[in-house]
């Protein structure tokens, strides 16, 4: 059987081209395979988990495919990238559809409260949170994360999103955005590194972000 | 703090991409894939592909440019023009599409915008709102459709509610009096959608110079602003519309 470098996890839940052309752009010598089997991701180098749509169907779809053990495996295991719904369903549960997570991380996923949110001209901030927003690293040691390696503090990434996650434990907080208010936006620990935010359409940050994830020793 | 956008649009039919005025008189503009990289290097937010080929014979070609972009260019991507049903938003997002707009359809049959959110999620759907200004109406601004033939007697403030209740992400707002004209942005139009609804509003239909782009912003309340004619062409790149953008006070992604 051909070696598995890269693992996009596809549990049926819409367009996962994306995020797999993107890593074959940063990594053209590896080969990344878009798979529901859970073998795959077992066998996998390194494992990428995105996720659009709405929670509640992403873990329903998740559980029907038979993924969940084979997922929190990868996430405690091996070098983990979530993107977008990825990241909110590593939490405990969510306010989309009152929905429990896989429960890797301690805490809540919550919606933008969006009757009172303004910007500084007093204009109303609209849901979902779409757009390229700032990210700004959070150093929790000496030397910043491997993934932000090459990406300035503060760098634009795209976001589409309307819920955003509450980590009980703010150490695991590897990058904020505001919006209007600060929300966590990356989160890391050893072997996982997980994003609200798409480095696949975010252009070059993005890509740098993709291309330090399949160098990426932890 | 969130960016506005700049979207630049790409109307495309046979392959090529073309911009008319009012609608009409096609000019062509050039290779697709080409235009989008080109965009893409001048920092375009996101990209917009309008298939404006009238029959659906050459839908595949679409497909196809989609495909090809998609590998080449890591933006949003957002495809509009003849979605029909929900089956072809899905050929659109498995090409590459991380959008897709719908027009005309969403007037014809508003459940598919229902069921094409419920299926992928309403962060890619996208409803277009083709408004013009009517006289002697319960209202200020008509829906229209059919690439702006038809007129529907809908509200465009109302439509645009109902669309976002049935999970439209987004919408596209294009005034069809100010389309090709360059004189600006239909600003009361589309200040009075975004104050109606919660989710962000892209205007469309007009844009002559970089300060409409900022009127956009500033008087109409647009989250994004779409142009064509004044990138395609050369008058000003991506850069510039942003630098000037930055320079009136709009955050801009530079």
């Amino acid at each position: 059987m051909k070696k598995i470098d890269i693992a996009v996890v596809d549990y049926g839940m819409g367009n996962l081209r994306s995020v797999s052309k993107a890593l074959e752009h940063v990594a053209p010598t590896q080969n990344v395979l878009v798979t529901s089997n859970p073998e795959d991701i077992a066998n996998a180098t390194r494992v990428v988990f995105p996720g659009q749509g709405a929670m509640p169907d992403c873990i329903r779809e998740l559980d029907a495919r038979g993924l969940r053990e084979a997922v929190i495996h990868a996430a405690q295991n091996k070098p983990f990238l979530g993107i977008c719904i990825g990241l909110q369903m590593l939490f405990e549960h969510s306010e989309e559809g009152d929905s429990a997570g896989l429960g890797v991380f301690k805490g809540n996923v919550k919606r933008f409260a969006t009757a009172d949110m303004h910007d500084a001209n007093g204009e109303k901030l609209k849901v979902p949170h779409m757009g390229w927003n700032q990210v700004y690293q959070t150093q929790n040691s000496h030397k910043p994360h491997a993934l932000w390696q090459g990406i300035e503090d503060g760098a634009r990434f795209y976001y589409v999103h309307s819920y955003y996650v509450v980590p009980a434990n703010d150490s695991i907080t590897s990058g904020y955005s505001e919006y209007p208010k600060r929300f966590t936006s990356a989160i890391a620990r050893d072997n996982l590194f997980a994003v609200q935010f798409h480095p696949e359409k975010s252009a070059n940050a993005g890509l740098q972000m993709l291309s330090n994830f399949v160098n990426w020793l932890p | 703090m969130l960016a506005k956008r700049i979207i630049p649009c790409l109307d495309v039919t046979d392959g090529r991409v073309v911009k008319g005025i009012n609608f009409l008189e096609l000019r062509d503009a050039g290779d697709p894939v080409e235009i989008a990289k080109r965009y893409d290097e001048q920092g375009a937010d996101e990209l917009t592909f309008l298939d404006i080929t009238a029959s659906s014979d050459n839908r595949g070609l679409l497909l196809h440019i989609i495909e090809e972009v998609a590998s080449q260019v890591f933006i949003p991507l957002t495809v509009g023009g003849g979605v029909r049903e929900v089956e072809d938003v899905r050929r659109l997002l498995n090409a590459g599409a991380d959008k897709v707009s719908i027009n005309t359809t969403a007037v014809l049959n508003p459940k598919m915008v229902q069921d094409a959110a419920a299926r992928f999620g309403s962060q890619c759907i996208v409803v277009a709102i083709d408004a013009k200004k009517v006289q002697n109406q319960a209202f200020e601004w008509e829906v229209f459709t059919h690439g702006g033939r038809k007129a529907t007697g809908l509200d465009a403030v109302k439509w645009a509610e109902y669309m976002v209740s049935l999970g439209a992400g987004e919408l596209l707002i294009t005034s069809m009096d100010r389309d090709g004209t360059k004189i600006g942005f239909n600003n009361p139009l589309n200040r009075a959608i975004s104050d109606a609804v919660d989710v962000p509003i892209i205007a469309s239909g007009g844009v002559g110079n970089l300060q409409h782009l900022v009127d956009g912003v500033k008087i109409g309340g647009a989250d994004a602003v779409l142009a064509a004619s004044i990138f395609h062409y050369g008058e000003y790149t991506v850069q510039q519309a942003k630098e000037y953008m930055r320079k009136n006070g709009i955050e801009v992604r530079l």
